[in-house]
């Protein structure tokens, strides 16, 4: 149990990081393609050079975590593979064009419009499709016939708490890849891209709050045992409303806090990420142990333990060898005046 | 067609795809890098561009390499959940290790092309360099799983379960140096020659003697000589390889070189179709005893024959062709630069005729054909298993039904991004000829690398 409750837990682990980078990856591809006419705010200058280098490191993430799935817990991944065949194929052919259309418009420079809009509608699909995984895994719309799991589409597309599912994700999306952005626009001295990514955020972090509470009130509907399992953790979920109150100050603090520049989003950005942090504890804690509710448990899909061992060891070394790089990679592309105030051409 | 057969296609075409890319993705960087290292002992500046061309061509390909590699990666679970739980379950150490090569090779990827300007050159050198040794351990680390199916190892299989299980012993099974290796060593292959091909393309638009011409020269002659050694090397694995298909997975080596009895001194059968009828194949050139000695270094090896097995558990047998072409295009691939050696060096001819540069421009698109061959033949040869003698692909395959539409959506994805890849390369480099970037580097004030446009 102890061991499965470890997994689990790493699992959990690079949900949430990917959860983080995916954000901002395909919010901030998306925003380079919404201001893409407006070349005096720089906001597309802004998205691009955060995107160039990121993008790959985080598609690797979403590897990470399959492969995490199915060393940790093979017997889930029996299961979740019949049943995503659909919406991770659509996931899937989604990414192929996003990324390679987001490889080719920095390429092709004098086709770099219909390139842009292609991968930034594809990407901005992405965090909408990917999150119905989670409602998919509360068991309500898989059917079980001669012991094999099947995915119910009607009635999966039909109920309104994965609409809730996908809104939230949408929006949240925009929402921390705006913040991430005016943090970013502030370090590299471009103040207009600055305003406009500020003024983004204002608007779209009281949407992403009523998302949350979309997804609340219609989960009883849905899957009521993961409700009272939340509720149960219904102080840490008050905590987690309550740090909104940080990110305001952040982002609607009417004084300045330096230079007379007004907002202060690096506090935002880390009191989000605190947030989506508390947030998601309570809601992985009130799912567990079940990975498919009700047939598949953490227990029941538990790999060989000579094996989760192995890949646990290799974990360890994997990220001492790779640590360096993350910081050398972090030092170049977040923290190097050089990079970030670089003349646009 | 049965769902069976529409996920196996699926998947095909998923792989095929990729490993175009994929190939390539590990054989250019090892160019890039010996034009950079060629660079630090001569200072000649042609190097230098021809590491910032192909540097471009590589960071455009990755754009398709690493999509279609994510779909491989997912839909190895999606179709065939039940090869997948087998795999995390006994062999789950390949794919997890090799995401940290994929982590190092995005992130030094990134900071060879978009920090180039900014970081000293011996660190761009060590970024290359774990560029390159990302992509060849992701290729070395993913082949492993594929060894694996050939060779499984590290378990103890018993109505159904899977006991005493060691996933290092999984790890080391007995194919997995050769396979590997026989891999790698045909990746740099390809990335050579395909390297030979457009410089031998370009020599041709080009008027002879001219600044243009003489820079494709040299990465002819670079390609043709790394290409050499290693199409030299890649087939001397290859008949270790085969030898290790004599040991541990007859079936698949007598279905390739079509043989039907078990005997000693059995002959090799070079070209021709394999008959399931007549037990024969049509139109081949037989050398008698070969086959006995390639197998096992001895005429009286013997080599066992399709008969021995039930016909149900025999392989496809048009493997026998996909082998052949895979070996002959080999074997061009090691006497053309052998050829091009003798032509300049002993007959001391200057000027290369057309006909020469047309089969140059050839062997790019071999090099890849070799690649496909040599997969399909791996892969289709070792059917009706997944995991030889354990599982069998039908067993392992998806519950899911309906999967045509799937497999035509994921066609016609492929189509558009292998259009808009050969045009976005064509556009590239169009825009940005090989003067214009002699010109950056020669001036030195207009960074080189990061000029996009
Ligand atoms: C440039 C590409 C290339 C070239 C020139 C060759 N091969 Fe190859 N071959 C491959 C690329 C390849 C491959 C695509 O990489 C395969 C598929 C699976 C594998 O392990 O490597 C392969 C598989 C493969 C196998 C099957 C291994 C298995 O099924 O487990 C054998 C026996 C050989 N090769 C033998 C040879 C020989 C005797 C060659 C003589 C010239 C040769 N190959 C040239
Ligand atoms: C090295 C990693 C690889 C692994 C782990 C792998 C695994 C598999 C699996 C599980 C199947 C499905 C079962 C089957 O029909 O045999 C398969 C089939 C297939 N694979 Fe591979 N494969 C690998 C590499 C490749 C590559 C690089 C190609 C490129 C051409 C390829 C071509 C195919 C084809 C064509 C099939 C369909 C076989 C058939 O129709 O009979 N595979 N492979
Ligand atoms: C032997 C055949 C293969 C070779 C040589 C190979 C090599 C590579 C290389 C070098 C890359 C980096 C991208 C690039 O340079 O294009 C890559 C990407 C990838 N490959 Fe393959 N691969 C092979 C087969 C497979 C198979 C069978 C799978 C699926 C199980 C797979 C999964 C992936 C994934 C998931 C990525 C994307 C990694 C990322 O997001 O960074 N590959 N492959």
């Amino acid at each position: 149990m102890a061991n499965a409750l470890i997994a689990i837990t790493v699992l959990w682990g690079f949900v949430f990081i990917y959860a983080v980078m995916a954000t901002m990856d395909f919010g901030a591809g998306f925003w380079s393609m919404i201001y893409i006419n407006r070349k005096k705010t720089k906001a597309t200058d802004i998205a691009n050079r955060y995107l160039s280098p990121t993008w790959e490191v985080t598609n690797t993430f979403i590897v990470a975590l399959v492969v995490a799935v199915y060393s940790l817990f093979p017997n889930a991944a029996y299961t979740l593979g019949t049943i995503l065949i659909i919406p991770g194929s659509i996931i899937l052919l989604l990414l192929a064009l996003r990324s390679a259309f987001l490889v080719f418009s920095n390429i092709a420079i004098e086709y770099k419009k219909p390139l842009t809009y292609i991968s930034g509608i594809a990407g901005i699909l992405i965090p909408g499709l990917l999150i119905s995984v989670l409602p998919i895994t509360h068991g309500e719309f898989v059917d079980y016939m001669n012991g094999t799991a099947n995915l119910n589409l009607f009635r999966l597309f039909t109920s309104p708490n994965v609409y809730a599912f996908i809104g939230f994700a949408i929006s949240s999306t925009l929402f921390l890849s705006s913040l991430l952005l005016a943090d970013y626009s502030k370090a590299s001295n471009e103040m207009e891209a600055y305003r406009v990514y500020l003024r983004d955020g204002k608007i779209l972090g009281p949407i992403s709050l009523l998302m949350a509470f979309l997804i609340m009130l219609t989960l009883p509907n849905d899957a009521e045992w993961l409700y009272n399992r939340m509720m149960d953790d219904l102080p840490l979920l008050l905590i987690s409303v309550g740090f909104f109150l940080i990110i305001g100050i952040g982002l609607y603090a009417p004084f300045s806090f330096q230079r007379g520049v007004k907002g202060m989003p690096r506090l935002s950005v880390i009191a989000v990420t605190l947030q989506y942090l508390i947030a998601s504890y309570v809601y992985g804690k009130a799912h567990l142990p079940y990975i498919i509710y009700p047939n598949v448990t953490i227990q029941s899909a538990f790999t060989d333990p000579n094996s989760f061992r192995a890949v646990f060891i290799t974990y360890i070394i994997g990220f001492a060898i790779l640590f360096p790089g993350f910081i050398y990679f972090w030092s170049l592309f977040m923290n190097d005046k050089r990079y970030l105030r670089q003349k646009v051409k | 067609m049965d769902d069976l057969l529409v996920a196996r296609s699926l998947f095909g075409t998923t792989m095929a795809f990729h490993i175009i890319f994929a190939t390539i993705g590990v054989g250019l960087p090892f160019m890039i890098l010996t034009a950079e290292l060629l660079y630090q002992k001569t200072k000649d500046q042609d190097y230098v561009v021809m590491a910032k061309r192909w540097t471009k061509a590589f960071a455009v390909l990755l754009g398709v390499g690493i999509p279609t590699g994510t779909i491989a990666g997912v839909q190895l679970s999606l179709l065939w959940p039940g090869f997948m739980e087998v795999i995390g379950r006994v062999m789950p150490l390949p794919f997890q290790i090799e995401i940290y090569a994929f982590f190092i090779e995005a992130l030094f990827m990134s900071i060879y092309v978009y920090a180039a300007e900014r970081i000293a050159p011996w660190m761009r050198i060590v970024s290359l360099i774990l560029v390159a040794m990302g992509a060849l351990a992701s290729a070395v680390l993913i082949t492993n799983v594929h060894a694996f199916q050939g060779t499984p190892a590290g378990f103890r299989y018993e109505n159904g379960e899977f006991l005493d299980i060691n996933p290092w012993a999984a790890f080391f099974n007995p194919s997995f140096f050769v396979t590997a290796g026989h891999v790698a060593l045909s990746a740099y292959v390809v990335g050579a020659f395909v390297v030979c091909s457009v410089a031998a393309f370009k020599m041709m638009k080009h008027e002879s003697g001219s600044r243009v011409y003489l820079f494709h020269q040299k990465a002819l002659r670079l390609s043709l000589v790394v290409g050499g050694i290693f199409a030299f090397l890649t087939a001397i694995n290859g008949h270790s390889a085969a030898q290790y298909l004599h040991e541990y997975q007859p079936e698949k080596l007598a279905a390739a070189e079509g043989l039907f009895e078990t005997q000693s001194h059995a002959p090799l059968a070079i070209g021709g179709f394999t008959d399931r009828e007549t037990q024969e194949i049509k139109w081949a050139i037989e050398i008698p005893w070969a086959l006995s000695f390639l197998a096992g270094n001895s005429f009286d090896t013997v080599v066992v024959g399709l008969n021995d097995f039930p016909e149900e558990l025999w392989p496809p047998l048009f493997i026998h062709t996909l082998f052949n072409a895979m070996v002959g295009i080999g074997s061009l691939l090691i006497l053309i630069p052998i050829f091009m050696y003798a032509w300049r060096k002993l007959l001391k001819k200057k000027h290369y005729p057309k006909i020469m540069l047309w089969t140059l421009v050839t062997t790019g698109p071999l090099a890849v054909l070799a690649i496909e061959f040599g997969w399909v033949f791996a892969c289709t040869g070792r059917q009706p298993w997944v995991i030889y003698r354990i599982l069998s692909t039908a067993e392992s395959a998806t519950t899911a039904t309906n999967l045509s539409t799937l497999f035509i959506l994921f066609i016609f994805v492929y189509m558009i991004l292998a259009l808009a890849v050969v045009f976005v390369l064509l556009y590239f480099f169009r825009k940005n000829t090989e003067l214009d970037d002699i010109e950056r580097a020669e001036k030195k004030t207009v960074p080189l690398f990061s000029s996009n446009s």
